[in-house]
């Protein structure tokens, strides 16, 4: 496997990843699991709720950071980097 | 003119003169100027362009409208609106920014070797942006109308001449420069409000904290369940609890989505950065400054549900002096009914207003209402209405004398427009509110209008039509196709073509069955060939047009539908807003499955999907 190839599936791992827990923050805990995790709140929220209104939009950005941050690693790695 | 009418008219004739400045001194020079800014915008400050672009009419007046009538069901908006940008930013910006030309058709045409392609996607785009661009347009109409007391029609016109000036000049390089202003405007006009009414009901001055506080009214309850409790005795369910199908709700929320990766108008904001890592950052960036008004946008809602409720229903419920008295309405429910957004009926008859759920009994009233105006079916009218009231006969609001809900007329736009009012704050902020809203409506008609006009300049005419114009020729026709494009929008915008509500599910449909998935699929499988692609295409375009066709009507002619829109006739109950990600699942299916039956597409093709793969040598904007 060449250099470019390592680096595609390098990133295609880290993307995979970060759309784990993208789906998991929202279909999961927003959506499919919303009732059972209405049972526990945080603070004044029912926390299924606090997910679908609050929680995910909070980890879509962090997530965001995440990848641009572990792409900028990847790309310097495989010494694949803009000029 | 009274004191809230100065201030308003200094502070929104404030925000042009900045807009009007700006432009000035940002003229697009060539078509590198006009398409893509050059491609040398900070990311940060792309960013924030790309907020005050996607944040339009609808985010910034009636989505918290939709929460605070919605409850939990509504988060399929919050959700779908901003997760989308996870998918803009991971899967399709950072490569096509390395691609670096100018439009989403162009990468389409060059991706599948093939026009054809690229003209599907060019009907996509224009049928997507006109349809959202209509809905701008009526915003910036209804601003003026309701705070500056201009007529709708003249407020239309001032806006299409500003948005003129200033789009057809500056283009992409303009428009940027504006939204940056735009934005901040829209965020102090939204979050202001929300502090203030936060403070007041909780104490707490961090709205997204205040939704989760305990009411300073000294109960000690926390405000959701205290909003909980009220609207379940009011006869409502639960503002948190799901009402809708977990089924419904997950399509909507992929579906918006996907949808929001792939309107052409964002897409495009991430070609303007000048590096592949830009793309990236700055898609993180543009979700920062959502964020910020969508983790928002819930409290402002639950709390305005919350104050409309306290404004109604004064005591205890069914007490005798627990109702507001009409004649003692404050300021700003009379303001607000001369603009036909509040309306009520004293259906019993006791000098007071009841806001409470009848179980459809004041729909079925009005329906029957309609049905004798317009020569219905008043029969079946008549019995519905019977029906219900035999129900109602059976609840607990008739031992209070109740004879249906009086709260005849509640408009979703109202818990934005009137919040300022209901919380009596200062005139600045009501006026500040005004502000905030033309500016969220101007700076997304301003990227749509710059994606139909660089579709029209340069996927049309420079690619198919005349090959041979010169770059400033082509400068010209995107200024024209520009004008073009706004009177067309304003047209619509003065003779609303009914279905103007509903083109919101249409935009979302088409780009999550057609655009997103063809860009996708370019980019991740190299052996997608362009049989497989346009096939795809058409395949999720038509699927999604008929199924929301089906249910809506023909071009949105409710008398053709082919069967009521209802959830109990809905296909396995998803809503024809949910259906864009059935209509991408589609695309997909017969995309591979086409493609696996044809030729693999030519070699350099699969040497261009494996350069846009890696961000090394992505230089400045490309022409051809």
């Amino acid at each position: 496997m060449n250099n470019a190839q390592k680096y595609w599936q390098a990133n295609i791992r880290l993307v995979i990843g970060c759309l784990i827990v993208w789906f998991f923050v929202s279909f999961g805990c927003g959506i499919l699991f919303v009732k059972q995790l209405n049972a526990i709140s945080l603070g004044g929220y029912p926390l299924g709720f606090w997910f679908a209104q609050q929680g995910s939009i909070y980890t879509f950005v962090a997530l965001i950071f995440i990848y641009a941050w572990r792409m900028n690693q990847l790309d310097r790695k495989f010494n694949v980097e803009e000029a | 003119m009274t004191d809230l009418m100065i201030t308003t008219y200094l502070v929104v004739g404030g925000t042009f003169a900045l807009y009007f400045y700006i432009a000035l001194k940002t003229r697009a020079k060539n078509t590198g100027e006009f398409y893509v800014a050059g491609k040398g915008v900070h990311p940060v400050l792309n960013g924030m362009a790309t907020g005050a672009d996607w944040m339009s009419a609808a985010s910034f007046i009636s989505m918290a409208g939709m929460l605070a009538m919605g409850g939990y069901d509504a988060s399929a908006y919050l959700m779908g609106w901003t997760g989308g940008y996870c998918l803009l930013a991971m899967l399709l910006a950072p490569y096509l920014r390395k691609y670096g030309k100018f439009t989403v058709p162009e990468f389409i045409g060059d991706r599948f070797y093939s026009q054809t392609a690229r003209l599907v996607a060019v009907i996509c785009l224009i049928i997507a942006s006109l349809t959202y661009v209509i809905g701008q347009m009526k915003g910036i109409g209804v601003a003026f109308s309701r705070f500056m007391e201009i007529p709708f029609e003249t407020g239309l016109l001032i806006g299409m001449g500003i948005v003129f000036v200033y789009a057809v000049l500056g283009g992409m390089k303009g428009v940027t420069y504006t939204q940056i202003a735009q934005y901040v405007v829209l965020i102090f006009a939204y979050t202001v409000p929300a502090v203030f009414i936060s403070l007041q009901l909780t104490g707490n001055p961090i709205p997204q904290l205040g939704l989760g506080s305990t009411m300073s009214s000294g109960e000690g309850m926390y405000l959701l369940e205290k909003l909980d409790k009220i609207v379940v005795d009011l006869g409502f369910s639960a503002y948190t609890a799901q009402k809708g199908s977990t089924l419904n709700i997950f399509l909507l929320t992929m579906s918006l989505m996907i949808g929001t990766a792939g309107l052409p108008h964002v897409i495009t904001r991430f070609f303007t950065v000048p590096k592949v890592k830009d793309a990236r950052s700055s898609a993180g960036w543009a979700l920062v400054f959502i964020a910020i008004l969508y983790t928002t946008a819930p409290s402002v809602g639950a709390m305005a549900r919350l104050n409309l409720i306290n404004t109604v229903q004064t005591g205890e419920i069914g007490s005798a002096e627990g109702n507001l008295a009409i004649e003692e309405r404050p300021q700003w429910m009379l303001n607000w009914e001369k603009t036909g957004l509040l309306g009520f009926e004293d259906k019993n008859g006791d000098g007071k207003i009841q806001y409470y759920s009848d179980n459809g009994l004041s729909e079925a009233q009005a329906n029957l209402a309609a049905a004798q105006k317009a020569g219905g079916d008043v029969t079946a009218a008549q019995a519905k209405v019977d029906a219900a009231e035999t129900k109602h006969a059976e609840s607990k609001f008739a031992g209070f004398g109740w004879k249906g809900n009086e709260m005849t007329k509640v408009d979703n736009d109202i818990m934005v427009l009137a919040n300022p009012e209901i919380a009596k704050l200062p005139n600045w902020v009501i006026a500040l509110v005004a502000a905030g809203g033309i500016a969220a409506a101007l700076s997304t008609a301003a990227g749509l209008l710059l994606a139909i006009s660089s579709a029209i300049s340069h996927d049309l005419l420079k690619s198919m039509i005349t090959k041979n114009i010169d770059d400033k020729t082509e400068l010209l026709a995107g200024r024209i196709a520009m004008a073009g494009a706004i009177i067309v929008a304003g047209y619509l915008g003065l003779n609303p073509p009914g279905f103007a509500a509903q083109v919101v599910a249409l935009a979302f449909g088409l780009a999550a069955s057609s655009i997103f998935p063809a860009l996708m699929m370019g980019i991740f499988v190299k052996r997608m060939n362009s049989a497989g692609a346009i096939c795809g295409m058409l395949a999720g375009l038509v699927s999604t047009i008929t199924y929301i066709f089906w249910f809506k009507g023909f071009m949105f002619i409710a008398t053709t539908a082919m069967a009521p829109d209802t959830a109990a006739s809905w296909w396995l109950g998803i809503s024809p807003g949910s259906f864009g990600a059935v209509g991408a699942l589609i695309n997909f299916a017969v995309a591979f499955a086409v493609s696996s039956i044809t030729k693999a597409p030519p070699e350099h093709i699969q040497h261009l999907v494996e350069d846009i793969r890696v961000p090394m040598g992505a230089g400045a904007a490309q022409s051809h």
